[in-house]
């Protein structure tokens, strides 16, 4: 085993983009590609705004995924925790800026970007709970003890960015960190338990939501009811789905999207526009191509023999197909209106640098899928 | 080193089943996708053709109207306006103030179109003013380069060349009450306007035309992008009046010395209504762009009724031109015969109440003929006592009293031709002997409009039940109405000569009433009657002390002025009816106007030979009665 374990440390550069998994990076580009063909559209024929700075941005990501991938596993083991509670800081600076400012900051000006620390937030928290997994025996994780700080590593962010506040990206913390606690074999009673205390405390978050997102969720049950209120967004898009029909109106045809009826149509509600003008065929396309990202995603995860890149990978993997879900069953109605983008097709610089970020952790994980790590990540351990 | 094979078994199974639960959700995001695509597709379709294409309308020109030879009256005009397009400009004030020095703006005018601005999307055109001349366009247009925003849009407006002197029959046209919306999709428009008086409101639909519509593709701020498709309208119909204008604003010249008058001109066999005077009259042309409050007030509360075509909407006692229908009745009883002799006292008694007659010392002994000539009182005391109440009103109503007349034109009053019955009915009381008397003399409960007493004269001159007609044609009836042959009335034509030689000899006898004011040409002579109306009653003392002259009695208690007449006497064309408001005597005031304007109805004569190539129509020769 240290053998294996040392041939792990001395990977060569080289070894390593021979690791790399090459047609996930393809798969990732394709997708990105048809985001930055609908902004093009979305522009009105235009790379003006929105396609030019989402191909640069798109780029910059690129390169530093394949930088993370390419640094050793055992290093983000290492600094998983600095960097989740960097982010919690990052986070709490966020409240305080907030708080003093205007009403909902989620960001941080640094001048040339603007830093979402709930976009970090997410990849952060994989790190954290996958740092803390890794270091857990099967026995251990069924005492109900071990898992009380993992779940305050997952309660802690979520409420500081419900108090933004941003609903979608709490709830979609929430389940993320669910479904790693799934994944590393948490017994299914204890969800349930868990998931009968949630609905007790159901009346109290209520009163916590805003009135806006109040509104959100009872204008979801019933949408057509305030086709010029709430509902008139949702609506919309069910109309620019709708009239896409079967093969779509055709690329740069979509009036819904064209006239403006549609809201948000280069960000949250770029899907409708892409069926729209693409149709079902269209749809079912890109949707087709997520799920062959996340088939990648889950069959890298089961070859990787160390518990900490396993979860990387699984973790990375279910959050980009909760959003991907979430976002896709928004625009057709089926939940409410979170403020979810599509994954490296929605126009927006944080989303992708970190929907990148996390691939690239992904794609470390892969390459260093057969290298055995000791309990902290040093090498003295293993 | 830790046993990591059991870890990765669970976590193998467990990805699994994550990979399971993503499946199901893909299968249902699929499944909703082909619900919205393919099963709803058609409902969401068409959702999207509503959000995207909007139907505008577009206002058809409105027809004109003419007179009979085709002068027109109401026409079209182009009118401009300045709009602003604020997303056109960089800087709304830099723009207004080059404006400014362009034409000159108000400081409230600059205000508005602040406030509209701030109101309205960059897109949407504020109108900073309209009507603008031709010059201030032209100097628009020249400084262009510097007025970014600026453009000028051409409106038809409403025009009346006539101005005041057609009003009262035109009417005008204004913005769409609350009111009057109705099915047309028209009157929804912003700007349309409506007829609100006169022939543009009897004949609004004809005038109105059809309502084009432009197909529009617009976006979800309402902006325009294209226009995707365009139905044209149809224009309103115009419609033709058997007005003579030039006669019309002739007699609406002759009516201008006086407060309030009026004057109806009408053909003699065809029952056309040729000039329709009416005093005093508004500006139409005012009206069409929306008065301000403060003149609107004004108009509608002058104590002289400006808006009232007094024509048809007048009522006025006939006074002695009624003498007229009593001596019908009586003849065509046979209750008297045109040698009974009255001797005129200056007075009659009747019961307890004496009766004069406006001559103090009587006229003596006088026949039929005289009595008209003469309108001595007391012969028609008599004989409306004679032919009684009831017989004098069926005559009244053979010729054309107490009824409306003219479909063409809204506001006509009825009038009122009293019976026994219908005092019963309305007052209570029984009618009374001296009431019958009065009558004779057309006071009392009897009031009539200028336009039943220019009908009655053309039914006595015509011997024919003449109907008054104002529209020759208006688009919607095929072709122009045959020339109407009306019955011959149900009067005797001895009963007709006699009466007109009695009209004849009041214009052409030394001793008649109007000899002054007569036709001296033979060929155009004038046959009519005078009348004079009392509008206070006289009471026994004021007649035992001194009875004030008419000019020494205040505006409004003057009698009312009334004049009826035709020619010429051998063929009579023309008939004419003229009263002016507390005028004094009928034959002094009104007498003139009727003889002049008849003149010149028979120096233009537009129904005689000489229109005949004019007309659209030939005229038929008048009738024997």
């Amino acid at each position: 085993m240290a053998t294996v374990a040392a041939a792990g440390e001395n990977l060569s550069l080289g070894r390593k983009l021979g690791l790399l998994n090459w047609p996930l990076v393809v798969l990732l580009c394709s997708i990105a590609a048809i985001g930055v063909a609908m902004l093009y559209s979305a522009g009105g024929g235009n790379w003006e705004p929105w396609a030019v700075r989402q191909v640069m941005r798109f780029g910059v990501a690129l390169v530093l995924m394949l930088a993370v991938a390419l640094v050793d596993l055992r290093f983000w083991l290492r600094y998983a925790y600095p960097i989740y509670f960097a982010s919690i800081a990052l986070l709490v600076a966020v409240e305080v800026a907030g708080a003093s400012g205007m009403g909902a900051q989620r960001w941080i000006d640094l001048g040339v970007v603007r830093l979402q620390p709930s976009e970090l937030m997410k990849i952060a928290m994989i790190l954290g709970l996958a740092r803390y997994f890794h270091g857990l025996s099967a026995e251990d994780i069924g005492r109900p003890g071990r898992l009380a700080a993992p779940l305050l590593m997952i309660l802690a962010p979520a409420f500081l960015v419900l108090r933004q506040p941003d609903l979608g990206t709490a709830a979609m913390l929430t389940v993320g960190g669910a479904a790693i606690f799934f994944v590393v074999g948490v017994r299914l009673w204890k969800f349930g338990l868990v998931g009968l205390l949630g609905l007790a405390a159901l009346p109290v978050a209520w009163n916590i939501l805003r009135p806006y997102q109040q509104q959100r969720i009872l204008t979801f049950f019933d949408p057509e009811s305030d086709p010029l209120g709430a509902g008139y967004h949702i609506l919309q898009a069910k109309i620019a789905l709708g009239s896409g029909g079967v093969f779509g109106k055709g690329f740069m045809q979509g009036s819904q999207a064209h006239l403006d009826f549609l809201p948000e149509r280069q960000t949250d509600f770029i899907f409708t526009m892409l069926a729209e003008e693409f149709g079902l065929v269209g749809g079912l396309a890109v949707l087709g191509l997520f799920l062959l990202l996340f088939a990648y995603g889950i069959a890298i995860s089961v070859r990787i023999r160390n518990q900490f890149g396993r979860i990387v990978a699984i973790g990375v993997t279910v959050t980009v197909a909760l959003y991907v879900s979430v976002n896709i069953a928004m625009v057709m109605g089926l939940v409410p209106v979170v403020g979810a983008p599509l994954p490296l097709i929605s126009y927006g610089g944080t989303a992708i640098l970190s929907t990148l970020i996390g691939y690239g952790l992904l794609l470390s994980a892969s390459i260093n899928r057969d290298v055995p790590i000791g309990k902290s990540g040093s090498p003295e351990d293993s | 080193m830790y046993r990591d094979n059991e870890r990765q078994r669970l976590f193998t199974r467990r990805a699994a089943v994550l990979g399971g639960v993503q499946l199901a959700t893909a299968a249902l995001l699929a499944g909703r996708m082909y619900q919205i695509q393919v099963v709803e597709s058609d409902r969401y379709k068409m959702l999207a053709e509503d959000n995207r294409i909007n139907m505008r309308l577009v206002a058809p020109a409105r027809g004109r109207i003419l007179d009979r030879f085709s002068s027109p009256l109401a026409v079209n005009r182009e009118s401009y306006r300045v709009l602003l397009i604020a997303e056109q400009t960089r800087d709304v004030d830099r723009t207004l103030d080059m404006l400014d020095r362009v034409i000159g703006l108000t400081g409230a005018e600059r205000a508005r179109v602040l406030r509209e601005v701030k109101r309205r999307r960059g897109f949407v055109p504020v109108t900073v003013r309209e009507g603008l001349d031709w010059r201030e366009v032209a100097k628009i247009e020249v400084n262009a380069p510097d007025l970014p925003g600026i453009a000028i849009d051409a409106d038809l407006v409403r025009d009346y060349p006539h101005s005041v002197k057609s009003v009262h029959v035109l009417g005008y046209v204004a913005a769409v009450s609350e009111a009057e919306l109705g099915d047309d999709p028209l009157l929804q428009l912003p700007g349309f306007r409506i007829g609100k008086a006169g022939i543009e409101k009897s004949r609004d639909l004809a005038l109105r035309g059809k309502a084009g519509a432009s197909q529009v593709e617009v976006n979800a701020l309402g902006r325009v992008i294209r226009e995707v498709g365009r139905v044209e309208g149809d224009p309103g119909n115009d419609v033709r009046l058997t007005l003579d204008i030039a006669l019309q604003a002739f007699a609406q010249d002759r009516l201008a010395g006086h407060q309030s008058a009026s004057a109806v001109l009408l053909g003699v066999e065809t029952g056309e209504v040729l000039a329709m005077a009416s005093t005093p009259g508004y500006e139409p042309n005012q009206f069409v762009m929306g008065l301000r409050a403060d003149t609107w007030r004004s108009v509608v509360s002058d104590p002289m009724t400006p808006l009232l075509n007094r024509c048809l909407s007048g009522l006025y006692a006939p006074g002695s031109t009624f003498k007229l229908a009593v001596t019908l009745a009586a003849l065509n009883a046979r209750r008297t015969w045109p040698g009974q002799r009255v001797f005129c006292k200056g007075f009659m008694e009747l019961g307890q109440a004496q009766f004069h007659c406006w001559k103090k010392h009587g006229h003596g002994s006088l026949d039929l003929v005289g009595a008209i000539e003469q309108s001595c009182d007391i012969y028609f005391y008599e004989l409306a006592q004679q032919v009684g109440i009831d017989r004098i009103a069926q005559t009244a109503r053979e010729l054309g009293l107490g009824g409306k007349l003219l479909d063409d034109l809204p506001g006509e009053e009825e009038g009122l031709i009293p019976t026994p019955e219908w005092k019963l009915a309305s007052i209570g009381t029984r009618w009374q002997g001296g009431e019958t008397l009065i009558t004779g003399i057309g006071q009392g409960f009897v009031l009539t409009t200028p336009l039943q007493l220019a009908v009655m004269t053309a039914r006595i001159a015509s011997g024919r039940a003449v109907v008054p007609r104002l529209v020759i044609e208006d688009g919607i009836g095929a072709a122009p109405p045959p020339e109407p042959r009306f019955p011959p009335l149900d009067i005797r034509k001895s009963a007709l000569n006699t009466v007109r030689l009695g009209m004849d000899a009041v214009a052409n006898n030394k001793r008649g009433t109007a000899y002054r004011y007569a036709i001296r040409d033979p060929a155009l002579a004038l046959a009519g009657k005078t009348g004079t109306s009392q509008v206070v009653k006289i009471s026994k003392s004021e007649r035992g002390t001194r009875l004030l002259k008419n000019h020494e009695r205040p505006w409004h208690e003057r009698d009312h002025a009334l004049f009826v007449a035709y020619a010429p006497i051998d063929k009579p064309r023309y008939a004419i009816s003229v009263v002016v408001e507390h005028g004094g005597a009928g034959s002094s005031v009104a007498a003139p106007i009727a003889r002049d304007i008849l003149l010149e109805a028979q120096r233009r004569d537009p129904l005689g030979a000489n229109a005949g190539d004019r007309l659209a129509w030939v005229e038929t020769p008048p009738g024997q009665g």
